[in-house]
């Protein structure tokens, strides 16, 4: 049984992209060139410009590498949950999170091959708080080594 | 309050009216040399049927011939010289953006006079004998360095002759020497500052209470900020080559407009385009004519900067006159439906929202028959945000500001670091694509 405790929130990297062409490809070239491994990754584009958001198995490393790469980027905090793939799986999941009063800035979704669950990204406010108000409603957040060994 | 010192009380806290009587001396004999040694000017001087004698007094001035950075091209190396080459002991040169490069040349006493004007303006911001003076202004053609350099010296202080780049051993020897005055670039000491927090060194880790920083235009907000960093008191030095170099004009410890030397240059703010003279208060290019330069004297020479006269004493004790900060520069200035629009107002912005020194351009295009303004604005560091919420919010922010200090609108592009071109020191402002 997993032992109950603090589970350390992810850490997801943010780039800031022009709407321009070759920039994905620049962001992901640097960073698989260094060996490291997306995860899971989601972009928020608008007329002029991106924000691409990746789950990498070495977020400190991909951080280092993307800035000195000269890329405009971030570091913050998101929590993970499992999904159970179903109908409904996502809105009871979004039910719960409601009634815990955790506010959802974004959220993106991406599969795994440890279970048939769906994983899901959320960005709110204060990821430790969230985790444990959702925690009350009996929704396990992942913990950043999960994720990153996936 | 510490009290300011004045390196040259004579002159400096002389009575307007024995200036004035100096200046149309000095104004006389500078005409009668142009006239009689620079064929350029015999021939301008003819041309309005003018000769040496017909200078009488101040409001004579509004009659002579302007001379333009065209001339100077014309004239291109020595053609303005009113000494033989061998009374030149120094020559300097800035870098013209568009072909030949704009020369200064210095007889003895012209470095002499050089040397007192940047000794009375680094006086302005603290330096003593006692001073470590750091000049992190590039040495060589350019007047920065030696201009800062030998007023240092004429005062007696320590020169620590840096000049620029190695920025990490700069401020390693800033530290280690115990530098107290700061003499560069306004740009290049907030790079400074930005490169020692990078190093985790602060202002408590160095000795410096002052900056004398010049050569390009910078905001008061830039001042808070370098002020703030560095723990120092900024002013603004100008000047320009063809006039003599920085120690032109600067900023006293009021830092209330800049004071003219004006015992060694007349100065006048013109309407650039009808050129006529405007009354303090009013906005214009900035015209200065030599009154002891000896070895390449101009008159009436059109700076292209623009600000403006103002009249009333300082409470320092100077009696020279004092003009405004720049705004900009005439051809600068862009006219867009009918506003002038100065990129230092869209800078003033940018600082105030980023609080720290914006990367941007201004683009400007014809569509149809409307202009179209757009500015591009580079994200980093606190600029950018994971949530597109934010930085649509701050898009809007931007947006507003510069609306309101510009009154037309404009369309605001967030764009990647380093995508705006940067040319050596001084990034490129502004693309007007408009085919005018």
């Amino acid at each position: 049984m997993r032992k109950e405790g603090k589970s350390m929130p992810i850490k997801q990297i943010s780039v800031f992209l022009e709407n321009k062409c070759g920039r994905l490809a620049d962001v992901t070239g640097a960073i698989s060139a260094n060996g490291i491994d997306i995860r899971a990754f989601s972009i928020a584009d608008t007329t002029d410009f991106g924000i691409l958001r990746l789950i990498v198995n070495r977020p400190d490393d991909a951080f280092k590498v993307l800035r000195e790469g000269g890329f405009t980027v971030s570091m913050t905090e998101v929590i993970a949950v499992r999904i159970p793939d179903r109908p409904g799986g996502l809105a009871g999941v979004l039910e719960l999170m409601q009634e815990a009063g955790v506010n959802i800035e974004y959220m993106y979704a991406f599969s795994a091959k440890i279970s048939k669950d769906a994983l899901a990204v959320f960005r709110v406010e204060n990821s430790e708080v969230a985790e444990r108000l959702i925690a009350e409603k009996g929704i396990r957040a992942l913990s950043g080594e999960e994720v990153y060994s996936l | 309050m510490e009290l300011s010192l004045i390196w040259n009380e004579k002159y400096e806290c002389m009575p307007q009216s024995e200036l004035k009587a100096l200046q149309i001396e000095r104004l006389r004999e500078t005409v009668s040399r142009v006239f009689y040694d620079a064929p350029f000017y015999r021939r301008a001087f003819q041309e309005r049927g003018m000769g040496p004698d017909d200078v009488k007094s101040l409001d004579d001035l509004s009659r002579l011939p302007f001379t333009t950075k065209n001339d100077l091209r014309d004239n291109y190396p020595y053609g303005l010289f009113t000494v033989p080459l061998s009374e030149v002991v120094r020559v300097h040169a800035s870098s013209g953006t568009t072909g030949k490069p704009v020369v200064g040349g210095y007889t003895r006493h012209d470095l002499e006079v050089w040397a007192e004007v940047m000794a009375r303006s680094l006086t302005c911001c603290g330096a003593t004998k006692n001073s470590v003076i750091h000049v992190a202004y590039g040495y060589g053609l350019f007047t920065g360095g030696l201009g800062a350099h030998c007023g240092a010296e004429r005062i007696g202080a320590s020169v620590i002759p840096a000049s620029g780049g190695h920025t990490k051993r700069q401020i390693m020897i800033m530290k280690d020497f115990g530098s107290t005055i700061l003499a560069c670039t306004p740009s290049y000491a907030m790079h400074l500052a930005l490169v020692m927090e990078e190093m985790g060194l602060s202002k408590s880790d160095l000795k410096l209470q002052g900056g004398l920083f010049g050569a390009e235009p910078w905001s008061q907000n830039m001042r808070s900020q370098l002020e703030d960093r560095l723990g120092i008191m900024a002013l603004d030095v100008y000047g320009l080559t063809e006039i003599i170099g920085p120690g032109v004009a600067v900023e006293c410890p009021e830092k209330q407009g800049l004071h003219v030397w004006e015992d060694h240059f007349l100065f006048e703010v013109i309407d650039p385009e009808t050129g006529e003279q405007l009354p303090p208060g009013s906005y214009g290019e900035l015209v200065v004519t030599s009154l002891t330069k000896q070895a390449m004297p101009l008159i009436r020479y059109r700076t292209r900067d623009i600000t403006t006269i103002m009249a009333e004493a300082c409470p320092c004790g100077r009696t020279h006159r004092r003009i405004g900060r720049f705004v900009g520069r005439t051809d600068d200035m862009l006219v867009i439906r009918g506003v002038n629009v100065f990129p230092s107002q869209i800078e003033e912005v940018l600082l105030r929202i980023a609080h720290t020194e914006p990367q941007y351009q201004i683009i400007v295009e014809r569509r149809g028959q409307l202009d179209e303004l757009e500015v591009q604005v580079e994200v980093s560091g606190q600029f950018f945000s994971d949530e597109v919420r934010r930085l649509e919010t701050l898009e809007r922010q931007i947006r507003r500001e510069i609306e309101d200090v510009l009154n037309i609108s404009v369309r605001i592009k967030l764009v990647e670091p380093k995508t705006i071109e940067r040319s050596e020191g001084k990034a490129k402002r502004v693309i007007d694509r408009r085919q005018l």
